[in-house]
């Protein structure tokens, strides 16, 4: 019997208004894996993800977290369940000082003890923080706001990250060093990721299988090796000519 | 210059009064974007519920024995209330038009805005209902200038109030969490607020703070009427726009204005126009000004 | 059904309580020290009833269960609708006028009372239909232009003994000012703003009226203003032109009743003119309609002043029939009126916009003895109205289609 995935996603369909965004998703991400999704901008990388967390309302189709349908749920009860995001944009409370926004990661937890010790981890992780613990949010720079983001989701202790375009605006260094924790997010914590990517190029070679999406539907999927021998995946997301 | 104070006084009494009311206004913006039409009646249910239950204790001798307690007990009840009138008002009228037009949750809001009046109307009668006056505190005098122990309280207990919320709002898990959904609703969803919850408490704290104004209101003019909301509502709302609206620090900052410039406007320059002079400010604001003195804070990501 | 309903029972259950909780206090505390229980029951169990009665009957709605009403009724309904298709809109614009004109010859005067009433609140109605369901701006305040062009006249006629024809042109000209000078401010806010604010103009404007004793003679009113008159030839001994005070009720019908025509012919070719489609394109997004070279200013502003003229010359048309003005006839319950006739009967739809004014009109008239309650529901029904049916009785027709557009009428 094959292992029951973490999250699975059966024909997934959903709409804005009356423009289709996804038509027919079905993918599936196993126990400590790294899964990306990549594909060209306005593809329904992030719609998908949205539609995971119910902030978006699925049309047609079916969530599985776990084996249990969580497509109807609302999406504040996600993060309790262990399903958390961290969305476009990175999304940091603008207003909230660094600490408070950590502290909204943990909203939904009681264990106080164990939220302050958390916190500490996420300082020695994200050390640049623990220098701006009481700094807006709003006034990192993106770098900051990624990591804060990113720890902002660990304080929820996540069963399934679900990262959304975390490169997005930063510099190649920055980048590294993020995609660095990640990896360790997944490999230390045995925390699951669904990673939605852009920079098709250091996705792949984080994940260990890649869904590719245009348009609304998955064109491909294997193994992230695999993608990144593929000619026409070269072609069209890794910037060969 | 025994005028002049005077006046500041009776400003800052009145200005923590519209403080009170426009926290109202500015939190249920802050959240959802939406201008509460009904939160006047807030402030009036609030007074009635004063008086109804301050007269109940007069007549049943107890105003007389302990004055303080029936007065804090009748704060609280009527503050308790009007929280859930607010959360009744939400879930019926404005919860179910959250995605629909602007003008629609408007007209809800208008609607039931004179739902309410009307409601206290037919409840309590068409006559202005009076405050028992066995609740007479005296007063002291300081050369030409009167205070009334009642003012003190009112400017006591307005004061607590408003410390209180602050420390609700920036000292508290779920005044972060209030604030959070303030500046970005989908996020908030996202790390596990419920903005539904968040919502219902932000116009349960509104309306309790209105309602607290409304009794003291009650108590310092001696009687209260079923349209007693409708203009100090407007005054309110422009308090809450003039300190940026969205942001509990302006409003607090806005009613004080407001209330000293309708009292220094009524005794320098015309007692008769005095309502005049929060509305104009109002428009002067939003049309120089339109963020407020502190800025606007609301959800800025909304779509 | 009953899984279902589960959430449905329990809403129900809990809202009936909560409502108790907040009834009481209201009908239960006494100011004679007791408490009692039976009034608060009374009401309680009322509203307790009819809820549930609508509750059960939408349920069973829902679950088909009432197709035996409900079909015939929906098979009436398209009988009706498709026969009334056959006749061409003008022929029931011929009927409607027909009825119009006709109207004084068989009913008394109480009757043409409430069509005068009705005439000048759709007058009004179509006014604000301007500035609300054409440009889409929301006006709270709109009964002030009502009022500007009643003192207008009013004065015009106590002052200068102005007949009412030559100053109706004087009170456009007074309302259309008062609106650029309300417009102007408010242009660059956004709808909710917007809406407060012109209430509090509203409220400016009466409190103007009510203070400024030397022009207005504040509460008190002006009295002895002048009723319409015409001069008409007349033939009885040789020729000679005679005058005549239309004061008698069917003659200020007709009055009132040419005041409509002209403002529903004025409407309607403001709807289907060019200027009609920039403030369709304002109401849809406005930031498309300035990025494709509409001048939102100018158009805003020009609604306002039309909306403006419309209520101005209704004012007039007001203070010519009563023959007194005060403060008092414009309140923001008026302004919230006229709002409610024009949102609730159908926004930007003529017709609609005449079946609101009917129904804001007549049903309270109809419903005397419910007097007291006459606000409550009035305020219960623009709530319920914008939860159930947000379009309106009677919904506009677009002049094209729009991609987004899934839900008819």
């Amino acid at each position: 019997m094959t292992e029951q995935p973490v999250l699975e996603l059966q024909d997934i369909h959903t709409s804005y208004g009356n423009i289709k965004a996804l038509k027919g998703i079905s993918l599936s991400v196993f126990q400590g894996e790294i899964v990306t999704i990549i594909g060209a901008n306005g593809a329904g990388k992030s719609t998908t993800l949205m539609s995971i967390c119910n902030i978006v309302p699925i049309e047609k189709g079916a969530v599985f977290y776990y084996g249990e349908a969580i497509h109807k749920r609302p999406a504040d009860t996600l993060p309790a369940r262990g399903l958390i995001q961290v969305p476009e944009g990175r999304r940091i409370f603008p207003r909230l000082s660094v600490e408070d926004n950590l502290d909204m990661g943990a909203f939904f937890r009681k264990d106080h003890a164990g939220i302050a010790a958390d916190m500490g981890h996420v300082y020695n992780l994200f050390p640049v923080l623990k220098d701006r613990t009481r700094q807006k949010g709003g006034t990192l720079s993106g770098g900051e706001q990624q990591m804060l983001a990113i720890g902002r989701a660990l304080m929820g202790r996540p069963k399934l990250l679900l990262l959304d375009e975390p490169s997005l605006g930063l510099a190649p260094m920055i980048v590294q060093k993020i995609f660095e924790i990640i990896n360790n997010i997944n490999t230390i914590n045995k925390t699951t990721i669904l990673l939605v990517e852009q920079n098709a190029n250091i996705a792949l070679k984080t994940a260990k299988r890649g869904y590719v999406l245009e348009t609304g539907t998955i064109l491909f999927s294997d193994q992230s090796d695999a993608l990144l021998g593929n000619p026409d995946i070269r072609k069209a997301y890794l910037g060969e000519i | 210059m025994e005028f002049f104070i005077q006046q500041l006084i009776n400003g800052l009494t009145l200005g923590g009064i519209y403080a009170l009311i426009a926290l109202g206004y500015t939190m249920v913006y802050g959240v959802i974007q939406l201008i509460n039409f009904a939160h006047g009646e807030f402030f009036a249910a609030g007074g009635y519920i004063g008086v109804i239950l301050l007269s109940f204790f007069a007549a049943n001798g107890l105003l007389e024995s302990h004055p303080w307690i029936c007065l804090a007990a009748s704060l609280v009840l009527a503050m308790g209330y009007c929280a859930m009138l607010a959360m009744a008002v939400e879930k019926i009228a404005y919860k179910p038009l959250r995605h629909a037009s602007r003008l629609a949750v408007l007209l809800s809001a208008l609607g039931m805005s004179i739902f309410l009046q009307n409601g206290l109307m037919l409840t309590q009668g068409v006559y202005d209902k009076p405050y028992p006056t066995s609740f007479s505190l005296g007063r002291f005098e300081v050369g030409q200038i009167t205070v009334s122990y009642l003012q003190i309280t009112i400017v006591l207990i307005t004061i607590a109030l408003l410390i209180l919320l602050n420390i609700l709002i920036f000292r508290t898990r779920i005044g972060k969490a209030m604030r959070a959904t303030a500046q970005d609703k989908t996020m908030s969803s996202l790390v596990g607020i419920s903005s539904n919850r968040i919502i219902s408490l932000t116009f349960a704290l509104g309306a309790g703070l209105a309602a607290a104004a409304g009794i003291m209101v009650g108590l310092y003019y001696g009687s209260v009427s079923y349209y007693m909301g409708f203009v100090p509502g407007i005054k309110a709302f422009a308090a809450a726009v003039l300190g940026g609206i969205g942001s509990v620090t302006g409003a607090m900052l806005g009613g004080l204005i407001i209330g000293l410039v309708e009292i220094f406007g009524a005794g320098y320059i015309s007692g008769q126009y005095k309502d005049v002079f929060a509305f104009i400010i109002l428009i002067s604001v939003l049309y120089f000004m339109p963020n407020g003195i502190m800025g606007e804070n609301v959800d800025d990501t909304r779509v | 059904m009953i899984r279902a309903s589960k959430d449905i029972w329990r809403g129900y259950l809990i809202g009936i309580v909560w409502l108790l909780a907040l009834l009481w206090p209201l009908l239960g505390i006494h100011s004679d020290g007791t408490l009692s229980f039976s009034r608060t029951l009374q009401v309680w169990l009322i509203i307790a009833v009819i809820t549930l009665l609508l509750i059960l009957i939408t349920l069973l709605y829902k679950n088909q269960k009432l197709t035996w009403i409900s079909g015939p009724v929906a098979r009436t309904r398209s009988a009706i609708g498709s026969s009334s298709q056959k006749v061409p809109t003008w022929g029931w614009i011929m009927l409607a006028a027909l009825f119009a004109l006709t109207f004084p010859l068989y009913t008394g005067r109480s009757a043409q009372d409430v069509a005068i009433n009705v005439l000048v609140y759709i007058c009004l109605g179509l006014g604000l239909n301007i500035v609300i369901g054409l440009a889409g701006m929301l006006d709270l305040g709109y009964i002030a232009f009502y009022g500007v062009g009643a003192y207008t006249y009013a004065l015009l006629s106590i002052h200068f003994q102005l007949s009412f024809w030559l100053a109706l042109p004087f009170a456009a000209f007074t309302a259309c000012i008062a609106g650029c000078i309300i417009g102007y401010p408010t242009l660059r806010m956004r709808g909710d703003y917007l809406a407060i604010v012109t209430l509090g103009f509203g409220e400016i404007v009466r409190i103007i009226l009510n203070n400024w004793m030397t022009l207005t003679n504040g509460p008190n009113g002006i009295l002895g203003i002048k009723a319409p008159g015409i001069y008409y030839p007349s033939f009885a001994d040789g020729f000679s032109i005679e005058h005549l005070w239309l004061k008698k009720l069917h003659y200020v019908y007709y009055v009132v009743l040419l005041l409509v025509v002209f403002t529903i012919i004025a409407v309607h070719r403001l709807n289907f003119s060019r200027i009609g489609r920039a403030w369709e394109a304002i109401r849809e997004d406005e930031t498309a309609a300035e990025l494709m070279g509409v001048n939102t200013f100018k158009l805003k502003l020009l609604a306002y002043a039309m909306g403006a003229i419309f209520g101005g010359l209704a004012g007039a048309f007001f203070a010519a029939r009563m023959r007194f003005v005060s403060p008092e006839s414009f309140t923001f319950i008026e302004s919230a009126m006229v709002l409610a006739m024009v949102v609730l009967g159908g926004m930007a739809s003529i017709p609609g916009i005449i079946l609101g004014a009917m129904a804001l009109v007549v049903l309270p008239e109809v419903f005397r003895e419910f007097e007291l309650y006459r606000m409550l529901a009035f305020g219960a029904s623009m709530t319920l109205m914008m939860l159930f049916r947000p379009a309106g009785l009677i919904p506009a027709k677009r002049m094209g289609k729009r991609s987004e557009e899934k839900e008819g009428a």
